[in-house]
């Protein structure tokens, strides 16, 4: 009760400063939640997936090209810079997948509570960090005998 | 002032914009698409990790196979598609310039349609002239 009363006290000497406008998110005013954060980060892994579609068909045309094409591009996404961004590809594909999923359950009606939201993303958390490391653990072992 | 503009958000009626009466229809898109890139997901990863170690004729005979060809079509049609209504919002909530908006969905628009093509050609070619 003396925190609210505090609180109370402030936030009147506060209309007499600059105040944050709402909701503020890049800087001390706001607050993260796991909700938010992984909002972000389904749009931004979204973002990621858009540019990686273009990676998906370069591959292609480098099929279609030849094999001196197709060699070329072998080198290029096989070498280290290429590898990481092929990894960040790789965990933006298991999270957007997996948090799409729990988007889903939600336009279905099914976890649309503040509790359901907390559960399915820490359940999404959990899973897109097991499944990025399974990823990576083939891809870069199938890779490495390449 | 027309009965119906009084009942119109006064920012859309400041800028002569209102709904294009297509947001349900992109929001089922939006899924649909969705549900396609989710189910076919992990078949293609399954693929490409099967792919990384093969030789070139092993790759192009493969992606040559209809059942690969059409379903890698599928994805990646869904995928240039899922791409462009995703990155439409992202554009419409964080790039407040109208004029910059418009290039940037143009661009968008383009880009998606291009990559589309250029993977329909591909996969067309390396089925018909494997």
């Amino acid at each position: 009760m003396s925190a609210i009363c505090s609180n109370l006290h402030e936030s009147v000497s506060m209309t007499q400063r600059e105040r944050p406008l709402s909701p503020f998110m890049l800087g001390s005013y706001y607050r993260f939640q796991v909700t938010s954060v992984m909002s972000l980060l389904h749009r931004a892994t979204g973002v990621v997936l858009s540019l990686g579609a273009f990676v998906l068909t370069a591959w292609l045309v480098a099929v279609m090209a030849g094999p001196e094409v197709y060699a070329r591009f072998v080198e290029c996404v096989g070498s280290l810079p290429g590898r990481i961004v092929l990894a960040g590809i790789g965990f933006s594909l298991i999270y957007h997948l997996l948090n799409g999923i729990r988007h889903l359950a939600w336009d279905l009606g099914y976890g649309l509570t503040l509790k359901g939201a907390y559960t399915g993303g820490t359940i999404v958390a959990v899973l897109a960090a097991v499944f990025t490391l399974l990823l990576w653990y083939f891809g870069f072992s199938a890779g490495g005998a390449a | 002032m027309s009965s119906q503009d009084r009942l119109r958000d006064p920012l859309a009626r400041a800028r002569g914009l209102g709904s294009a009466k297509h947001g349900t229809q992109h929001f089922i898109l939006q899924r649909v698409s969705a549900v396609i890139l989710a189910l076919l997901t992990p078949w293609l990863l399954w693929l490409l990790i099967t792919l990384i170690p093969a030789d070139y004729a092993t790759v192009r005979s493969t992606l040559a196979h209809p059942v690969n060809a059409v379903l890698l079509l599928s994805f990646l049609l869904a995928l240039f598609w899922h791409s462009r209504l995703g990155l439409q919002v992202v554009i419409e909530d964080y790039v407040h310039h109208h004029g910059l908006g418009t290039i940037a969905q143009i661009l968008v628009l383009f880009a998606c349609s291009l990559g589309a093509l250029v993977s329909l050609v591909a996969i067309g070619r390396i089925v018909f002239a494997a």
